[in-house]
């Protein structure tokens, strides 16, 4: 089985489908046509770039591109995450705390499957660090993401109980604890749930993309289970990380509840 | 004066449990935002009230006190200062009561670790009070549970905020005659925001105004 390539034309086809839907929800006053267009337009520049960008490494296989790449990667994943906060750590913490969670966790969780379980020639060979790591950053975020601005939000909703509990003497970990626990959990269950439903709701995307490429579908659904846990680790991870970290973050050194440490993001 | 204060003090409470030494409170040139730097020294069993127009920063001094803001200045019990203490151990002693009561479970005895029985009749409740759901009670029953879940932890000093704001006269009553009962058992420093003048004269030695960010004393 080989690749069917695809022409301008068959991607046309496809775009006209989005098109037709823009022209729908004009008509039914959606308000969410131009930005359809806008993010469909963006699939098309930011797929397109990274798909050159994917061509040119593959031919110049070296440890300092690959490296360039996935520092990007990671700092635009930090900045989305940071977006997507209802109200975050102001200064440097807002970007760090996320960024670095994620680093630490996705990084580990691939150089380990990179080193040790794929056995890749030399170990950062692009063809696979860069699609697992990408896979594992995307996810990381949407739990680290999640988790923040469960956190952030608890706390903010919650000050009157967590000081209360200060006010008895308890500590901040006692104080916050059930808040804590809360964010991390609800940073997990995406990537619970889709363990969940793997193979019977939803068909993976990279392992329909391996099967689309005429990989036998048992080797494709071996790498799919060894990319869900990685994942599954690297978010949990990476969430935990993210929650201890914010929660000591949320007090100071005197243990109190510092919420003037946060700031308004942009609502939505 | 003080080490002067503190031994009338001895021979006239001489009968305290030895574990509970007499405490004095002593506020530090403490100062929060726009208030003036606050010095004072509460005695053992010494209840000063504090007084003065709403957001003048009443509740806000106690707070500081508690160590729960950022302040300059300090606050000091007996000779421990609270810079140099646990901040856990320091709330755990000084024992703040915020003018609104706050519950993390849904149970009320989940807040207890010891059920303060005695405690619970004093202020018209039964020992079932624990079984009882945080979400079904009222104002002044979560403000009365809340004095009792204080004063279960055997703090050395009070500072309370309004602690009969919202209550009827006969749990007023209640109310300010455990604390009195309290005070002098554990030979308490208190500090006592209230709006009441009547209940100002009943509890307090010492009366401070807190206005215009000073806080000054106005009377015994």
């Amino acid at each position: 089985m080989n690749v069917i390539s695809l022409s301008s034309l068959d991607l046309m086809l496809a775009a006209s489908l989005v098109g037709v839907l823009a022209v729908v929800s004009i008509i039914m006053q959606l308000g969410v046509a131009s930005r359809l267009v806008i993010a469909a337009v963006r699939t098309v520049v930011q797929l397109l770039l990274i798909g050159l960008v994917l061509n040119t490494l593959f031919a110049h296989v070296h440890l300092a591109w690959v490296t360039l790449l996935a520092m990007v990667m990671l700092l635009v994943a930090g900045r989305e995450v940071m977006a997507r906060q209802h109200r975050r750590f102001g200064g440097l913490w807002g970007y760090g705390l996320g960024t670095l969670s994620m680093f630490v966790s996705a990084f580990t969780t691939t150089i380990f499957a990179l080193l040790v379980i794929v056995g890749t020639d030399p170990w950062y060979a692009p063809q696979y660090a860069i699609p697992l790591l990408g896979m594992m950053l995307g996810n990381t975020m949407n739990g680290v993401a999640l988790a923040m601005d469960r956190l952030t939000n608890s706390a903010w909703q919650q000050r009157g109980v967590i000081e209360a509990r200060l006010t008895l003497g308890h500590e901040w970990r006692v104080a916050i604890g059930g808040i804590t626990r809360e964010s991390v959990r609800v940073g997990m269950i995406p990537i619970i749930n889709a363990m969940a439903a793997a193979g019977i709701v939803s068909l993976p995307g990279m392992m329909t993309g391996q099967i689309l490429s005429g990989t036998p579908p048992l080797e494709a659904v071996k790498y799919q289970i060894l990319i869900m846990f990685m994942i599954t680790a690297g978010t949990g991870f990476a969430t935990m990380a993210a929650s201890w970290i914010g929660a000591r973050r949320l007090f100071d050194e005197r243990c109190r509840l510092r919420l003037d440490r946060l700031i308004q993001g942009r609502s939505h | 004066m003080q080490a002067c204060g503190c031994a009338q003090r001895h021979t006239l409470w001489g009968y305290y449990k030895k574990e509970n030494s007499l405490s004095t409170l002593h506020l530090i040139e403490l100062a929060v935002l726009e208030l003036q730097p606050v010095s004072v020294l509460l005695q053992p069993a010494e209840c000063i009230c504090l007084t003065g127009p709403s957001g003048a920063g009443k509740s806000m001094l106690l707070r500081a006190v508690a160590d729960l803001i950022p302040h300059d200045g300090d606050a000091q019990l007996d000779e421990a200062k609270c810079s140099e203490m646990k901040p856990s151990q320091w709330r755990h002693q000084v024992g703040y009561l915020p003018a609104e009561s706050h519950w993390w479970s849904e149970r009320v005895g989940d807040h207890f670790s010891q059920p303060p029985e005695d405690g619970f009749r004093q202020l018209g409740f039964t020992p079932q009070v624990m079984d009882w759901q945080v979400s079904r009670l009222s104002t002044g029953e979560k403000q009365r549970l809340a004095l009792l879940r204080l004063l279960a932890n055997q703090p050395r000093a009070l500072l309370l905020d309004e602690p009969t704001a919202s209550l009827d006269a006969v749990n007023v009553r209640n109310v300010e005659s455990m604390i009195g009962d309290y005070r002098l058992q554990h030979a308490a420093p208190i500090i006592w925001i209230s709006h009441d003048a009547e209940q100002v004269r009943r509890v307090a030695d010492r009366v401070f105004e807190l206005k215009a960010g000073v806080v000054q004393e106005v009377g015994p």
